[in-house]
Protein backbone atom coordinates (compact mmCIF):
# COMPACT_ATOMS: atom_id res chain seq x y z
CA UNK A 1 0.00 0.00 0.00
CA UNK A 2 2.59 2.30 0.72
CA UNK A 3 4.11 3.68 -1.90
CA UNK A 4 6.69 5.42 -0.46
CA UNK A 5 8.38 2.47 0.53
CA UNK A 6 8.25 0.78 -3.10
CA UNK A 7 10.84 3.18 -4.95
CA UNK A 8 14.14 1.95 -4.55
CA UNK A 9 13.29 -1.78 -4.62
CA UNK A 10 14.08 -3.19 -8.10
CA UNK A 11 16.33 -5.73 -8.75
CA UNK A 12 16.54 -7.46 -5.56
CA UNK A 13 15.95 -11.21 -5.49
CA UNK A 14 12.60 -12.19 -4.38
CA UNK A 15 13.17 -14.52 -0.92
CA UNK A 16 9.68 -15.61 -1.67
CA UNK A 17 8.19 -17.69 -4.48
CA UNK A 18 6.29 -16.21 -6.91
CA UNK A 19 2.44 -16.18 -5.79
CA UNK A 20 0.38 -18.20 -8.17
CA UNK A 21 -3.55 -17.67 -9.42
CA UNK A 22 -5.12 -14.69 -10.28
CA UNK A 23 -5.17 -12.89 -7.02
CA UNK A 24 -1.87 -13.49 -6.51
CA UNK A 25 -0.43 -11.92 -9.93
CA UNK A 26 -2.90 -9.32 -9.23
CA UNK A 27 -1.65 -8.41 -5.73
CA UNK A 28 1.83 -8.74 -7.56
CA UNK A 29 1.17 -6.53 -10.03
CA UNK A 30 -0.10 -3.68 -7.95
CA UNK A 31 2.38 -3.95 -6.26
CA UNK A 32 4.67 -3.13 -8.26
CA UNK A 33 2.90 -0.56 -10.28
CA UNK A 34 1.80 1.84 -7.10
CA UNK A 35 0.32 3.87 -10.31
CA UNK A 36 -1.90 1.22 -10.95
CA UNK A 37 -3.07 0.67 -7.83
CA UNK A 38 -3.50 4.66 -7.13
CA UNK A 39 -5.60 4.44 -10.06
CA UNK A 40 -7.76 1.34 -9.28
CA UNK A 41 -8.35 3.30 -5.60
CA UNK A 42 -9.22 6.72 -6.85
CA UNK A 43 -11.47 6.35 -10.39
CA UNK A 44 -14.48 4.79 -8.31
CA UNK A 45 -15.05 7.87 -5.92
CA UNK A 46 -13.33 10.27 -9.12
CA UNK A 47 -16.13 9.06 -11.58
CA UNK A 48 -18.93 9.29 -8.60
CA UNK A 49 -17.69 12.66 -7.49
CA UNK A 50 -16.12 14.35 -9.96
CA UNK A 51 -18.25 13.25 -13.39
CA UNK A 52 -21.60 12.70 -11.68
CA UNK A 53 -21.58 15.68 -8.93
CA UNK A 54 -19.48 17.90 -10.46
CA UNK A 55 -20.79 17.85 -14.02
CA UNK A 56 -24.14 18.28 -12.56
CA UNK A 57 -23.00 20.93 -11.30
CA UNK A 58 -21.56 22.88 -13.87
CA UNK A 59 -24.10 21.70 -16.07
CA UNK A 60 -26.61 23.75 -13.46
CA UNK A 61 -24.57 26.77 -13.57
CA UNK A 62 -23.89 26.75 -17.35
CA UNK A 63 -28.01 27.26 -17.47
CA UNK A 64 -28.09 30.57 -15.67
CA UNK A 65 -26.46 31.87 -18.39
CA UNK A 66 -29.41 30.85 -20.44
CA UNK A 67 -32.15 33.15 -20.09
CA UNK A 68 -36.41 32.30 -20.30
CA UNK A 69 -38.32 33.98 -23.49
CA UNK A 70 -41.05 35.52 -21.09
CA UNK A 71 -43.94 35.07 -24.11
CA UNK A 72 -43.58 31.44 -24.69
CA UNK A 73 -41.99 30.02 -21.51
CA UNK A 74 -39.49 28.21 -23.13
CA UNK A 75 -35.77 28.67 -22.17
CA UNK A 76 -33.63 29.91 -25.13
CA UNK A 77 -29.94 28.59 -24.89
CA UNK A 78 -28.25 31.34 -25.98
CA UNK A 79 -25.71 32.64 -23.75
CA UNK A 80 -26.63 35.88 -22.05
CA UNK A 81 -26.63 37.73 -18.56
CA UNK A 82 -30.44 38.95 -18.78
CA UNK A 83 -30.75 36.14 -16.15
CA UNK A 84 -28.35 37.96 -13.64
CA UNK A 85 -29.65 41.01 -14.41
CA UNK A 86 -33.36 39.61 -13.41
CA UNK A 87 -31.72 38.73 -10.05
CA UNK A 88 -31.26 42.76 -9.67
CA UNK A 89 -35.22 43.19 -9.54
CA UNK A 90 -36.63 44.82 -6.20
CA UNK A 91 -38.72 41.77 -5.80
CA UNK A 92 -35.34 39.28 -5.77
CA UNK A 93 -33.24 41.42 -4.31
CA UNK A 94 -35.64 41.50 -1.04
CA UNK A 95 -35.30 38.08 -0.79
CA UNK A 96 -31.95 38.45 -1.50
CA UNK A 97 -31.55 40.85 1.56
CA UNK A 98 -34.30 39.07 3.70
CA UNK A 99 -31.76 35.86 3.63
CA UNK A 100 -28.60 37.28 4.29
CA UNK A 101 -30.23 39.22 7.02
CA UNK A 102 -31.40 36.40 8.43
CA UNK A 103 -28.25 34.50 8.37
CA UNK A 104 -26.81 37.27 9.99
CA UNK A 105 -28.85 37.62 13.25
CA UNK A 106 -29.12 33.42 13.45
CA UNK A 107 -25.41 33.63 13.13
CA UNK A 108 -24.59 35.57 15.82
CA UNK A 109 -27.71 34.54 18.38
CA UNK A 110 -26.01 30.89 17.77
CA UNK A 111 -22.47 31.92 19.12
CA UNK A 112 -24.17 33.89 21.91
CA UNK A 113 -26.14 31.10 22.84
CA UNK A 114 -23.11 28.26 21.90
CA UNK A 115 -20.35 29.80 23.83
CA UNK A 116 -21.24 28.74 27.71
CA UNK A 117 -21.88 25.33 26.41
CA UNK A 118 -18.35 24.87 24.44
CA UNK A 119 -16.75 26.84 27.45
CA UNK A 120 -18.40 25.28 30.08
CA UNK A 121 -17.49 21.76 28.34
CA UNK A 122 -13.86 22.99 27.45
CA UNK A 123 -13.04 23.57 30.79
CA UNK A 124 -14.83 22.64 33.63
CA UNK A 125 -16.43 19.29 32.55
CA UNK A 126 -14.31 16.33 33.45
CA UNK A 127 -15.02 12.47 32.97
CA UNK A 128 -18.78 11.32 33.03
CA UNK A 129 -19.63 14.99 32.69
CA UNK A 130 -17.91 15.33 29.53
CA UNK A 131 -19.03 12.71 28.15
CA UNK A 132 -22.33 13.63 28.90
CA UNK A 133 -22.29 17.42 27.46
CA UNK A 134 -20.48 15.97 23.98
CA UNK A 135 -23.55 13.29 23.48
CA UNK A 136 -25.97 16.08 24.60
CA UNK A 137 -24.53 17.80 21.64
CA UNK A 138 -24.12 15.82 19.64
CA UNK A 139 -27.50 13.54 19.99
CA UNK A 140 -29.55 16.84 18.74
CA UNK A 141 -27.39 17.44 15.89
CA UNK A 142 -28.02 13.87 14.27
CA UNK A 143 -31.65 13.96 15.39
CA UNK A 144 -34.23 13.95 12.84
CA UNK A 145 -34.07 17.81 10.79
CA UNK A 146 -37.69 17.34 10.35
CA UNK A 147 -38.57 16.23 13.74
CA UNK A 148 -36.84 19.18 15.39
CA UNK A 149 -38.95 21.32 12.99
CA UNK A 150 -42.09 19.55 13.81
CA UNK A 151 -41.27 20.28 17.37
CA UNK A 152 -41.15 23.98 17.16
CA UNK A 153 -44.37 23.87 14.89
CA UNK A 154 -45.39 22.29 18.54
CA UNK A 155 -43.94 24.77 19.99
CA UNK A 156 -44.72 27.87 18.40
CA UNK A 157 -48.49 27.17 17.66
CA UNK A 158 -51.01 29.58 18.78
CA UNK A 159 -52.29 27.05 21.31
CA UNK A 160 -49.19 25.25 22.13
CA UNK A 161 -46.98 25.28 25.02
CA UNK A 162 -45.20 28.79 24.62
CA UNK A 163 -48.44 30.98 24.67
CA UNK A 164 -49.79 28.89 27.30
CA UNK A 165 -46.70 29.50 29.56
CA UNK A 166 -46.78 33.05 28.74
CA UNK A 167 -49.99 33.06 30.23
CA UNK A 168 -49.32 30.70 33.31
CA UNK A 169 -46.68 33.48 34.12
CA UNK A 170 -48.94 36.26 33.19
CA UNK A 171 -46.76 37.63 30.81
CA UNK A 172 -49.21 37.63 27.71
CA UNK A 173 -49.98 40.60 27.45
CA UNK A 174 -45.49 40.60 26.51
CA UNK A 175 -45.83 37.71 23.52
CA UNK A 176 -48.77 39.78 22.00
CA UNK A 177 -47.00 43.07 22.07
CA UNK A 178 -44.13 41.48 20.30
CA UNK A 179 -46.75 39.74 17.88
CA UNK A 180 -48.07 43.20 16.97
CA UNK A 181 -44.47 44.73 15.85
CA UNK A 182 -44.73 45.12 11.77
CA UNK A 183 -41.46 42.96 11.09
CA UNK A 184 -41.03 40.24 13.47
CA UNK A 185 -44.05 39.30 14.47
CA UNK A 186 -47.64 38.07 12.90
CA UNK A 187 -51.01 36.15 13.97
CA UNK A 188 -49.10 33.98 15.74
CA UNK A 189 -45.01 32.92 16.43
CA UNK A 190 -45.24 29.54 14.25
CA UNK A 191 -45.99 32.45 11.58
CA UNK A 192 -43.89 34.97 11.98
CA UNK A 193 -40.16 35.63 11.59
CA UNK A 194 -39.35 35.52 15.07
CA UNK A 195 -40.77 32.15 14.92
CA UNK A 196 -38.22 31.28 11.68
CA UNK A 197 -35.47 32.87 13.51
CA UNK A 198 -35.87 30.93 16.67
CA UNK A 199 -36.22 27.76 15.13
CA UNK A 200 -32.69 28.48 12.51
CA UNK A 201 -30.98 28.73 15.89
CA UNK A 202 -32.03 25.97 17.27
CA UNK A 203 -31.43 23.20 14.06
CA UNK A 204 -28.46 25.04 13.60
CA UNK A 205 -26.72 25.57 17.72
CA UNK A 206 -24.62 22.18 17.50
CA UNK A 207 -22.34 23.10 14.51
CA UNK A 208 -22.08 26.21 16.51
CA UNK A 209 -20.87 24.61 19.21
CA UNK A 210 -18.27 22.12 18.27
CA UNK A 211 -15.87 24.02 16.37
CA UNK A 212 -15.85 26.61 19.39
CA UNK A 213 -15.56 24.05 21.73
CA UNK A 214 -12.90 22.49 19.84
CA UNK A 215 -11.35 26.04 19.68
CA UNK A 216 -11.68 26.53 23.39
CA UNK A 217 -9.77 22.71 24.35
CA UNK A 218 -6.49 24.40 23.23
CA UNK A 219 -6.78 27.55 25.03
CA UNK A 220 -4.36 26.70 28.29
CA UNK A 221 -6.33 27.05 31.36
CA UNK A 222 -3.44 28.71 33.00
CA UNK A 223 -3.35 31.57 30.68
CA UNK A 224 -7.38 32.40 31.63
CA UNK A 225 -5.70 32.39 35.53
CA UNK A 226 -2.53 34.72 34.48
CA UNK A 227 -5.00 36.90 33.27
CA UNK A 228 -6.67 37.36 36.52
CA UNK A 229 -4.07 37.35 38.59
CA UNK A 230 -2.85 40.31 36.40
CA UNK A 231 -5.77 42.06 37.85
CA UNK A 232 -8.01 41.69 35.00
CA UNK A 233 -11.73 41.76 36.09
CA UNK A 234 -14.11 38.15 34.27
CA UNK A 235 -15.12 40.64 31.81
CA UNK A 236 -12.01 41.96 30.73
CA UNK A 237 -10.15 38.49 30.43
CA UNK A 238 -13.34 37.68 28.28
CA UNK A 239 -12.68 40.16 26.01
CA UNK A 240 -8.69 40.41 25.68
CA UNK A 241 -8.16 36.57 26.15
CA UNK A 242 -10.54 34.22 25.67
CA UNK A 243 -12.82 36.01 22.96
CA UNK A 244 -9.82 36.29 20.48
CA UNK A 245 -8.35 32.68 21.11
CA UNK A 246 -12.26 31.49 20.57
CA UNK A 247 -12.37 33.44 17.41
CA UNK A 248 -11.37 30.84 14.97
CA UNK A 249 -13.60 28.63 16.23
CA UNK A 250 -16.24 30.94 15.54
CA UNK A 251 -15.78 31.98 12.37
CA UNK A 252 -15.84 28.00 11.69
CA UNK A 253 -19.22 27.79 13.40
CA UNK A 254 -21.01 30.66 11.72
CA UNK A 255 -19.65 28.71 8.18
CA UNK A 256 -21.77 26.21 9.28
CA UNK A 257 -24.82 28.28 10.26
CA UNK A 258 -24.63 31.08 7.33
CA UNK A 259 -24.33 28.36 5.24
CA UNK A 260 -27.31 26.24 6.27
CA UNK A 261 -29.24 29.04 6.42
CA UNK A 262 -28.80 30.80 3.31
CA UNK A 263 -29.48 27.69 1.44
CA UNK A 264 -32.47 26.25 3.72
CA UNK A 265 -35.98 26.61 2.04
CA UNK A 266 -38.02 23.76 4.26
CA UNK A 267 -38.02 26.22 8.30
CA UNK A 268 -39.04 29.22 6.38
CA UNK A 269 -41.59 27.62 4.40
CA UNK A 270 -43.25 25.30 7.87
CA UNK A 271 -42.54 27.87 10.25
CA UNK A 272 -42.55 32.25 8.91
CA UNK A 273 -44.58 34.30 6.60
CA UNK A 274 -45.58 33.92 2.88
CA UNK A 275 -42.36 36.22 2.12
CA UNK A 276 -39.54 34.18 0.50
CA UNK A 277 -35.95 33.12 1.45
CA UNK A 278 -33.26 32.13 -1.10
CA UNK A 279 -34.00 28.17 -0.94
CA UNK A 280 -37.76 28.64 -1.38
CA UNK A 281 -37.13 31.18 -4.39
CA UNK A 282 -35.16 28.55 -5.89
CA UNK A 283 -37.58 25.80 -5.33
CA UNK A 284 -40.66 27.81 -6.88
CA UNK A 285 -38.72 28.99 -9.85
CA UNK A 286 -37.60 25.39 -10.92
CA UNK A 287 -40.95 23.96 -10.00
CA UNK A 288 -44.10 26.00 -10.70
CA UNK A 289 -42.41 28.55 -12.51
CA UNK A 290 -40.16 26.18 -14.45
CA UNK A 291 -37.81 28.62 -15.14
CA UNK A 292 -34.42 27.15 -14.64
CA UNK A 293 -32.26 30.03 -15.85
CA UNK A 294 -33.28 31.84 -12.95
CA UNK A 295 -33.41 29.34 -10.48
CA UNK A 296 -29.77 28.52 -11.38
CA UNK A 297 -28.70 32.20 -10.90
CA UNK A 298 -30.33 32.06 -7.85
CA UNK A 299 -28.08 29.41 -6.26
CA UNK A 300 -25.24 31.13 -7.54
CA UNK A 301 -25.64 34.00 -5.08
CA UNK A 302 -25.31 31.50 -2.23
CA UNK A 303 -22.07 29.85 -3.98
CA UNK A 304 -20.70 33.15 -4.38
CA UNK A 305 -21.48 34.61 -0.80
CA UNK A 306 -20.22 31.64 0.34
CA UNK A 307 -17.13 31.73 -1.52
CA UNK A 308 -15.81 35.41 0.01
CA UNK A 309 -17.13 34.35 3.27
CA UNK A 310 -15.04 30.97 3.15
CA UNK A 311 -12.03 33.09 2.04
CA UNK A 312 -12.46 35.77 4.97
CA UNK A 313 -12.77 32.71 7.48
CA UNK A 314 -9.75 31.32 6.24
CA UNK A 315 -7.60 34.89 6.47
CA UNK A 316 -8.41 34.16 9.83
CA UNK A 317 -7.44 31.30 10.61
CA UNK A 318 -11.12 29.22 11.08
CA UNK A 319 -10.00 26.11 9.29
CA UNK A 320 -7.68 25.05 11.91
CA UNK A 321 -9.91 25.07 14.49
CA UNK A 322 -12.42 22.56 12.22
CA UNK B 1 -0.82 30.99 45.36
CA UNK B 2 -1.96 28.78 41.86
CA UNK B 3 -5.32 28.26 41.24
CA UNK B 4 -6.86 24.93 41.59
CA UNK B 5 -7.50 23.28 38.27
CA UNK B 6 -10.38 21.86 38.72
CA UNK B 7 -12.20 25.12 40.11
CA UNK B 8 -16.03 24.94 39.90
CA UNK B 9 -17.26 27.01 37.26
CA UNK B 10 -18.75 30.31 38.07
CA UNK B 11 -22.97 30.39 38.56
CA UNK B 12 -23.80 32.45 35.55
CA UNK B 13 -22.12 30.10 33.64
CA UNK B 14 -23.46 27.07 34.99
CA UNK B 15 -26.57 28.49 34.34
CA UNK B 16 -26.32 29.35 30.91
CA UNK B 17 -24.53 25.90 29.63
CA UNK B 18 -27.51 24.21 31.25
CA UNK B 19 -30.17 26.67 29.77
CA UNK B 20 -28.50 26.08 26.51
CA UNK B 21 -28.48 22.24 26.74
CA UNK B 22 -32.57 22.59 27.90
CA UNK B 23 -32.95 24.38 24.90
CA UNK B 24 -31.29 21.82 22.91
CA UNK B 25 -33.35 19.05 24.17
CA UNK B 26 -36.55 20.20 26.20
CA UNK B 27 -37.96 20.31 22.28
CA UNK B 28 -37.42 17.01 21.55
CA UNK B 29 -38.50 15.78 24.80
CA UNK B 30 -42.00 16.99 24.37
CA UNK B 31 -42.74 14.75 21.12
CA UNK B 32 -42.77 12.49 23.41
CA UNK B 33 -45.58 13.83 25.44
CA UNK B 34 -47.15 14.69 22.20
CA UNK B 35 -47.28 10.96 20.86
CA UNK B 36 -49.72 10.25 24.27
CA UNK B 37 -52.14 13.02 23.29
CA UNK B 38 -55.97 12.61 22.72
CA UNK B 39 -56.22 15.98 20.93
CA UNK B 40 -56.49 14.88 17.12
CA UNK B 41 -57.28 18.28 15.69
CA UNK B 42 -54.53 20.85 16.97
CA UNK B 43 -51.15 21.58 18.73
CA UNK B 44 -52.92 22.01 22.42
CA UNK B 45 -50.70 22.24 25.44
CA UNK B 46 -51.16 20.99 27.73
CA UNK B 47 -52.34 17.97 26.42
CA UNK B 48 -56.38 17.11 27.59
CA UNK B 49 -56.01 13.42 27.70
CA UNK B 50 -53.49 10.64 27.35
CA UNK B 51 -53.96 7.41 25.40
CA UNK B 52 -51.83 4.67 23.64
CA UNK B 53 -54.13 4.15 20.90
CA UNK B 54 -52.15 6.31 18.03
CA UNK B 55 -49.11 3.56 18.31
CA UNK B 56 -51.72 1.12 17.03
CA UNK B 57 -53.07 3.02 14.65
CA UNK B 58 -50.16 3.85 12.67
CA UNK B 59 -48.69 0.13 13.31
CA UNK B 60 -52.22 -0.34 10.62
CA UNK B 61 -50.92 2.40 8.22
CA UNK B 62 -49.62 0.96 4.88
CA UNK B 63 -48.38 3.82 3.61
CA UNK B 64 -46.01 4.91 6.66
CA UNK B 65 -45.47 1.23 6.61
CA UNK B 66 -44.34 1.99 2.54
CA UNK B 67 -42.29 4.98 3.18
CA UNK B 68 -39.82 3.37 5.76
CA UNK B 69 -39.41 0.51 3.86
CA UNK B 70 -38.43 2.32 0.75
CA UNK B 71 -36.62 4.58 3.45
CA UNK B 72 -34.42 1.60 4.92
CA UNK B 73 -34.02 0.29 1.83
CA UNK B 74 -32.52 3.46 0.38
CA UNK B 75 -30.42 4.35 3.21
CA UNK B 76 -28.84 0.80 3.20
CA UNK B 77 -27.81 0.74 -0.67
CA UNK B 78 -26.22 4.46 -0.44
CA UNK B 79 -24.49 3.75 2.99
CA UNK B 80 -22.86 0.16 1.06
CA UNK B 81 -21.69 3.05 -1.98
CA UNK B 82 -20.54 4.76 0.34
CA UNK B 83 -18.63 2.39 2.27
CA UNK B 84 -16.67 1.55 -0.96
CA UNK B 85 -16.63 5.16 -2.42
CA UNK B 86 -15.23 6.48 1.05
CA UNK B 87 -12.83 3.60 2.28
CA UNK B 88 -11.34 4.09 -1.11
CA UNK B 89 -10.90 7.60 -1.61
CA UNK B 90 -9.46 7.70 2.15
CA UNK B 91 -7.39 5.17 1.75
CA UNK B 92 -5.82 6.98 -1.48
CA UNK B 93 -5.52 10.48 0.54
CA UNK B 94 -3.84 9.00 3.48
CA UNK B 95 -1.76 6.10 2.56
CA UNK B 96 -0.32 7.98 -1.00
CA UNK B 97 1.39 11.56 -2.16
CA UNK B 98 -0.05 12.47 -5.27
CA UNK B 99 -0.29 15.41 -7.47
CA UNK B 100 -4.47 17.00 -6.35
CA UNK B 101 -4.65 15.31 -2.83
CA UNK B 102 -5.71 18.27 -1.45
CA UNK B 103 -8.33 18.85 -4.30
CA UNK B 104 -9.73 15.62 -3.47
CA UNK B 105 -10.94 15.94 0.37
CA UNK B 106 -12.51 19.34 -0.96
CA UNK B 107 -14.50 17.21 -3.69
CA UNK B 108 -15.23 14.84 -0.87
CA UNK B 109 -16.88 17.31 1.22
CA UNK B 110 -18.24 19.70 -1.39
CA UNK B 111 -21.60 17.92 -1.39
CA UNK B 112 -22.46 18.59 2.15
CA UNK B 113 -20.61 22.06 2.60
CA UNK B 114 -22.76 23.34 -0.44
CA UNK B 115 -26.49 24.05 0.74
CA UNK B 116 -28.50 20.68 -0.11
CA UNK B 117 -30.70 22.73 -1.74
CA UNK B 118 -27.62 23.86 -4.29
CA UNK B 119 -27.20 19.43 -4.90
CA UNK B 120 -30.69 18.77 -5.23
CA UNK B 121 -31.49 21.02 -8.53
CA UNK B 122 -27.99 20.57 -9.83
CA UNK B 123 -28.50 16.59 -10.31
CA UNK B 124 -32.32 17.11 -10.51
CA UNK B 125 -31.41 19.39 -13.39
CA UNK B 126 -29.01 17.02 -14.30
CA UNK B 127 -31.65 14.04 -14.97
CA UNK B 128 -33.85 16.03 -17.18
CA UNK B 129 -30.92 17.04 -19.13
CA UNK B 130 -29.91 13.41 -19.57
CA UNK B 131 -33.86 12.32 -19.65
CA UNK B 132 -33.29 10.10 -16.68
CA UNK B 133 -36.74 9.63 -15.26
CA UNK B 134 -36.73 9.57 -11.27
CA UNK B 135 -36.80 6.13 -9.77
CA UNK B 136 -35.39 4.37 -6.81
CA UNK B 137 -31.92 4.80 -7.98
CA UNK B 138 -31.77 8.63 -8.72
CA UNK B 139 -32.79 8.80 -4.90
CA UNK B 140 -30.20 6.68 -3.78
CA UNK B 141 -27.11 8.91 -6.40
CA UNK B 142 -28.55 11.34 -4.48
CA UNK B 143 -27.69 10.35 -0.92
CA UNK B 144 -24.56 8.31 -1.51
CA UNK B 145 -23.00 11.24 -2.72
CA UNK B 146 -23.49 13.02 0.85
CA UNK B 147 -22.49 9.72 2.40
CA UNK B 148 -19.37 9.55 0.94
CA UNK B 149 -17.77 11.71 3.34
CA UNK B 150 -18.95 10.57 6.44
CA UNK B 151 -17.48 7.45 5.60
CA UNK B 152 -14.39 9.29 4.23
CA UNK B 153 -13.96 11.34 7.70
CA UNK B 154 -14.00 8.09 9.64
CA UNK B 155 -11.69 6.51 7.49
CA UNK B 156 -9.35 8.86 7.26
CA UNK B 157 -9.18 9.34 10.87
CA UNK B 158 -8.54 5.60 11.73
CA UNK B 159 -5.79 5.57 8.71
CA UNK B 160 -3.80 8.28 10.04
CA UNK B 161 -3.57 6.77 13.53
CA UNK B 162 -2.76 3.01 12.14
CA UNK B 163 0.57 2.62 11.13
CA UNK B 164 2.18 2.40 8.01
CA UNK B 165 4.46 -0.57 9.10
CA UNK B 166 1.83 -2.80 9.78
CA UNK B 167 0.92 -3.02 5.91
CA UNK B 168 5.14 -3.25 5.47
CA UNK B 169 5.62 -6.43 8.06
CA UNK B 170 2.59 -8.16 6.80
CA UNK B 171 3.85 -7.63 3.44
CA UNK B 172 7.14 -8.91 4.46
CA UNK B 173 6.22 -11.76 5.99
CA UNK B 174 4.27 -13.00 2.69
CA UNK B 175 1.46 -11.88 2.63
CA UNK B 176 0.03 -10.41 -0.47
CA UNK B 177 -1.82 -7.34 -0.79
CA UNK B 178 -5.18 -8.96 -0.51
CA UNK B 179 -4.52 -10.70 2.36
CA UNK B 180 -2.78 -7.72 3.75
CA UNK B 181 -6.11 -6.24 3.24
CA UNK B 182 -8.33 -8.84 5.10
CA UNK B 183 -6.19 -9.89 7.72
CA UNK B 184 -4.55 -6.48 8.69
CA UNK B 185 -6.00 -3.52 7.04
CA UNK B 186 -10.01 -4.25 7.90
CA UNK B 187 -9.56 -5.37 11.11
CA UNK B 188 -7.66 -2.13 12.27
CA UNK B 189 -10.64 0.45 10.17
CA UNK B 190 -13.09 -2.13 10.70
CA UNK B 191 -14.75 -0.06 14.14
CA UNK B 192 -14.17 3.37 11.81
CA UNK B 193 -16.09 2.14 9.18
CA UNK B 194 -19.07 0.12 11.07
CA UNK B 195 -19.00 4.13 12.44
CA UNK B 196 -19.19 5.71 9.74
CA UNK B 197 -21.40 3.32 8.14
CA UNK B 198 -23.68 4.18 11.09
CA UNK B 199 -23.58 7.94 10.27
CA UNK B 200 -23.92 7.87 6.68
CA UNK B 201 -27.05 5.14 7.11
CA UNK B 202 -28.31 8.27 9.93
CA UNK B 203 -28.05 10.76 7.50
CA UNK B 204 -29.53 9.45 4.61
CA UNK B 205 -32.47 8.19 6.31
CA UNK B 206 -32.64 11.57 8.31
CA UNK B 207 -32.07 13.59 4.22
CA UNK B 208 -35.10 15.65 2.95
CA UNK B 209 -34.08 18.64 1.05
CA UNK B 210 -31.57 16.67 -1.51
CA UNK B 211 -34.40 13.74 -1.76
CA UNK B 212 -37.22 16.41 -2.63
CA UNK B 213 -35.36 17.25 -6.16
CA UNK B 214 -34.15 13.53 -7.09
CA UNK B 215 -37.93 11.91 -5.87
CA UNK B 216 -40.47 11.17 -8.12
CA UNK B 217 -43.60 9.84 -6.72
CA UNK B 218 -41.86 7.62 -4.19
CA UNK B 219 -41.94 8.93 -0.46
CA UNK B 220 -39.48 8.39 1.88
CA UNK B 221 -40.18 8.28 5.31
CA UNK B 222 -39.04 12.75 5.56
CA UNK B 223 -40.65 13.34 2.42
CA UNK B 224 -43.96 11.80 4.10
CA UNK B 225 -43.34 13.90 7.36
CA UNK B 226 -42.48 16.90 5.10
CA UNK B 227 -46.28 16.73 3.45
CA UNK B 228 -47.94 16.39 6.74
CA UNK B 229 -45.94 19.20 8.09
CA UNK B 230 -46.83 21.18 4.76
CA UNK B 231 -50.42 19.97 4.82
CA UNK B 232 -51.45 18.50 8.16
CA UNK B 233 -53.44 16.25 8.04
CA UNK B 234 -53.12 13.05 10.52
CA UNK B 235 -51.33 14.56 13.75
CA UNK B 236 -51.40 12.02 15.61
CA UNK B 237 -49.92 9.72 13.39
CA UNK B 238 -47.20 12.08 12.64
CA UNK B 239 -46.68 12.33 16.29
CA UNK B 240 -46.21 9.00 16.64
CA UNK B 241 -44.02 8.54 13.57
CA UNK B 242 -41.47 11.27 14.77
CA UNK B 243 -40.93 9.91 18.04
CA UNK B 244 -40.37 6.80 16.70
CA UNK B 245 -37.86 8.91 14.48
CA UNK B 246 -35.99 10.12 17.08
CA UNK B 247 -35.72 6.71 18.95
CA UNK B 248 -34.44 5.04 15.79
CA UNK B 249 -31.73 8.00 15.35
CA UNK B 250 -30.52 7.60 18.90
CA UNK B 251 -29.20 4.46 18.78
CA UNK B 252 -26.73 4.68 15.77
CA UNK B 253 -25.46 8.05 17.35
CA UNK B 254 -24.71 6.09 20.44
CA UNK B 255 -23.11 3.09 18.96
CA UNK B 256 -21.32 5.05 16.78
CA UNK B 257 -20.24 7.18 19.92
CA UNK B 258 -18.83 4.09 22.05
CA UNK B 259 -17.02 2.68 18.59
CA UNK B 260 -14.97 5.44 18.08
CA UNK B 261 -15.20 7.28 21.61
CA UNK B 262 -10.70 5.63 21.99
CA UNK B 263 -9.95 7.58 19.04
CA UNK B 264 -8.43 11.50 18.58
CA UNK B 265 -11.20 11.88 16.38
CA UNK B 266 -14.97 10.67 17.23
CA UNK B 267 -17.35 10.14 14.85
CA UNK B 268 -20.37 12.55 13.77
CA UNK B 269 -18.34 15.69 14.51
CA UNK B 270 -18.32 16.84 11.10
CA UNK B 271 -22.06 15.80 10.26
Amino acid sequence: MSVQAVTGTSDVTAILPRRGGFAGSLSDLLWRRPGLLLFVMLAPPLLWLGVVYIGSLIALLAQSFFSIDEFSGLISRELTLKTYGDLFQPANLDIIIRTVTMAAMVTLASAVVAFPIAYYAARYARGKWKALFYLGVMLPLWSSYLVKVYAWKLILAKEGILTWLFAKLHLSWLLDSWLSLPVVGGNSLSVSFTGTFIVFVYVWLPFMILPIQAALERVPGNLVEASSDLGASPGQTFRNVLFPLALPGIVAGSIFTFSLTLGDYIIPQIIGTSRLFIGQAVYAQQGTAGNIPLAAAFTVVPIVIMGFYLWGAKRMGAFDAL
Amino acid sequence: MRSDRSQSAPRGLKIAAAAGLAFLHLPILLIFVYAFTTEEKSYQWPPPGLTTQWFAATWARPDVWQALGLSVQVAAISTAIALVLGTLCAAAVSQTRFFGREAISLLVILPIALPGIITGIALRSAFSLAEIPFSFWTIVLGHATFCVVVVYNNAVARFRRTSGSLIEASMDLGADGFQTFRHVILPNIGTALLAGGMLAFALSFDEVIVTTFTAGQQQTLPIWMLEELVRPRQRPVTNVVAMVVVLATLLPILAAYYLTREGDQIAGAGK
